[in-house]
């Protein structure tokens, strides 16, 4: 269970200030497939650190599981990082030079995992996103979707109650991004609660609920937004 | 996470950017290498000088004609008189002179050698035997100049190794031989032992015949070039000093040591000005100790600086995947330690290897001391690890978010 209560992230550049988030609150139930959407720079990403764990609001209170994160100290959220949620970056964030398979070993070496039950567990995920074939190639020998796939394996391999995805289909081609939303959907099925930054309308599509953002303020959040897309798309087709 | 994985991670880490690693342990081994180098010869020449002074002896006194600074007197400048050979046998053989053990009277001079097609500019010194004792002068063959060669004006020689050299090629066998020395032939009956290249004077580099014929046959003079003295221990170096001084001053028939046309110098005003000298060595030593390390430390500080600063993305990221602080810091702690020691072992091969074959080129006596090994390795690895330490702690306490954004 997410609680968002009057989050609040104000950067400071010099003398300008920039409210990247401006006072958010919702809810998100355990289970809940969700995507946030926005015109750029509207605050998505901030949020999506913030609840991810990576930053701190500037004011307001994020509430995970009964746990407010702000009285936590940095080992704590470190814990809450590895074995609580999975996070997928825009920009994949894997480790350079390395194998897929070590990459997706990583968090388990953090919590602990012995080491003959890693290679198992990271050789499942990793056939599980479709690459028993390219385990031991590094990074850099992957394509985009590739390495967005090594992520997702990566955030999966503690099986982590909350997944959270910036742009997860952002970097690749859409017949990739079609694959990685059926193993979203497989997630979600089995109880994961998942939520998704992104700004296509058809990816959007396979949440069950929208949560819009616009100048860092929530402007709409709801089912009835997936008929309005829809209606949307038809007119411009 | 266990230690021995830690260590793992930290081996596979380093072998992953080979050239980044390869960039960090160059600075360390240089760093290492050139202060352990500097300083082995800073102590090698400091060596070298305290080798020379130990070579003459300690109880060694030479009384020079004239005008020569030394510690009994001072000698008037253009004196008349000048120093004999019955000046020295009165010294062997007065009853007032008891701290004396030994005395050689000495007449040198350049002369043309030649023998054969081959010729050589070389100092010829007119010697008796006491001359071997007392300067500590050995044959390697053959035999030294003996007291029938100086009763009876013999014209033999005795050969430096580096005229033998010069004269015969190396590793010849001139014994029985002739050589002329300006137009006169001598038979060769003695090689010294070389005492080494190095120094003030080559002492290689010198012809021995009897005193009597480089006097009379050779060079026509009556007089000696020096006169040395062996007193019967380091003890009495003054009272000898004072009992030759006052023999001469009578034999001259002067009454003021202000007069004085000798002056007697002991190895004690050789040391004194040696150990300036040494205590010139110690200060320029640490001097090139201090530059070399702050040089080198300040090279290994930038590598581990920038290589560090550059995994910061890398350090959010393991943030971003729930590594602890700790486990962060300990890593990259550890990654320095190996790079420091391995660096740290190979500078000091390097180092030692490089001075090694330096003092063998410049002939200098290979010293190297555990001190500054101790030093060299203490303090850049503690600034290797400092600075390899500093940032990954700096870039741990990071939002991972912040550090992922690092550029």
């Amino acid at each position: 269970m997410i609680q968002v209560k009057n989050v609040s992230k104000i950067y400071e550049t010099g003398e300008v200030e920039t409210k990247a988030l401006d006072n958010v609150s919702f809810n998100i139930n355990d289970g809940e497939f969700v995507a946030i959407m926005g015109p750029s720079g509207s605050g998505k990403s901030t949020l999506m650190h913030i609840l991810g764990a990576l930053d701190t609001p500037t004011s307001g209170t994020y509430i995970l599981d009964g746990k407010k994160l702000e009285n936590l100290n940095d080992d704590e959220l470190a814990d809450i990082r590895n074995r609580k949620i999975g996070f997928i970056f825009q920009a994949f964030n894997l480790l350079p030079r390395t194998t897929a398979l070590k990459n997706v070993m990583i968090p388990m070496m953090y919590a602990g995992v012995p080491k003959k039950e890693r290679l198992k567990v990271a050789q499942k995920y990793l056939e599980m996103v479709g690459l028993s074939d390219r385990m031991l190639h590094t990074s850099n020998q992957l394509s985009g979707g590739q390495q967005q796939r090594v992520a997702i394996a990566r955030a999966l391999v503690l099986s982590p109650s909350i997944i959270l995805a910036d742009e997860p289909t952002g970097n690749i081609a859409s017949t990739q991004a079609e694959e990685i939303m059926a193993i979203f959907q497989k997630l979600n099925k089995k109880g994961h609660t998942i939520l998704m930054i992104t700004h296509e309308p058809d990816i959007a599509e396979h949440a069950k609920r929208i949560i819009h953002l616009r100048d860092g303020k929530l402007v709409e959040d709801g089912n009835g937004h997936k008929q309005k897309i829809a209606a949307v798309k038809s007119k411009v087709i | 996470m266990e230690y021995q994985e830690i260590v793992e991670e930290a081996f596979a880490t380093l072998s992953l950017n080979k050239l980044r690693t390869g960039l960090a342990m160059l600075g360390i081994i240089i760093g290492i290498g050139s202060v352990i180098a500097l300083m082995a010869l800073g102590q090698g020449s400091q060596k070298a000088v305290a080798n020379q002074i130990q070579s003459l002896g300690a109880n060694l006194l030479t009384i020079s004609p004239a005008s020569q600074r030394g510690g009994f007197v001072q000698g008037g400048a253009g004196s008349a008189s000048t120093l004999t050979y019955a000046d020295a046998l009165a010294i062997e053989n007065s009853s007032e002179i008891v701290n004396v053990e030994r005395v050689s009277p000495e007449f040198s001079r350049r002369a043309q050698v030649t023998t054969g097609g081959k010729n050589t500019n070389t100092q010829i010194a007119g010697v008796t035997p006491n001359y071997s004792v007392v300067r500590k002068v050995e044959v390697s063959a053959g035999n030294f100049i003996t007291d029938r060669d100086v009763s009876s004006q013999t014209k033999v020689a005795v050969l430096g190794p580096q005229v033998v050299s010069d004269l015969f090629g190396d590793n010849a066998t001139p014994i029985g031989q002739s050589i002329r020395i300006q137009g006169q032939s001598f038979r060769v009956v003695g090689v010294t032992v070389s005492k080494g290249g190095s120094g003030f004077q080559n002492q290689d580099d010198v012809i021995y015949i009897p005193l009597t014929t480089a006097q009379k046959s050779l060079f026509g003079s009556t007089s000696l070039s020096s006169i040395s003295v062996e007193a019967k221990s380091e003890d009495v170096m003054v009272a000898a000093q004072d009992e030759i001084g006052y023999l001469l001053l009578s034999r001259h028939k002067l009454s003021d040591p202000a007069q004085a046309d000798f002056s007697i110098f002991s190895q004690n005003d050789i040391l004194s000005t040696a150990s300036s000298v040494t205590g010139t060595f110690t200060t320029l030593l640490s001097g090139i100790a201090a530059i070399s390390l702050i040089v080198g430390g300040i090279g290994i500080m930038n590598i581990m600086l920038v290589t560090v600063t550059e995994r910061t993305r890398e350090i959010g990221l393991r943030k971003a995947l729930g590594a602890k602080k700790a486990v962060i810091i300990t890593q990259f702690l550890v990654e320095a330690i190996i790079l420091t020691l391995v660096g740290g072992l190979v500078g000091m091969v390097l180092g030692i290897g490089a001075s090694y074959i330096i003092a063998k080129i410049i002939s200098l006596p290979f010293a190297i001391s555990l001190i500054s090994i101790v030093l060299a390795v203490t303090v850049s690895g503690g600034i290797g690890i400092a600075f390899g330490f500093y940032p990954a702690k700096k870039a741990s306490n990071l939002q991972p978010i912040e550090a992922l954004r690092y550029e």
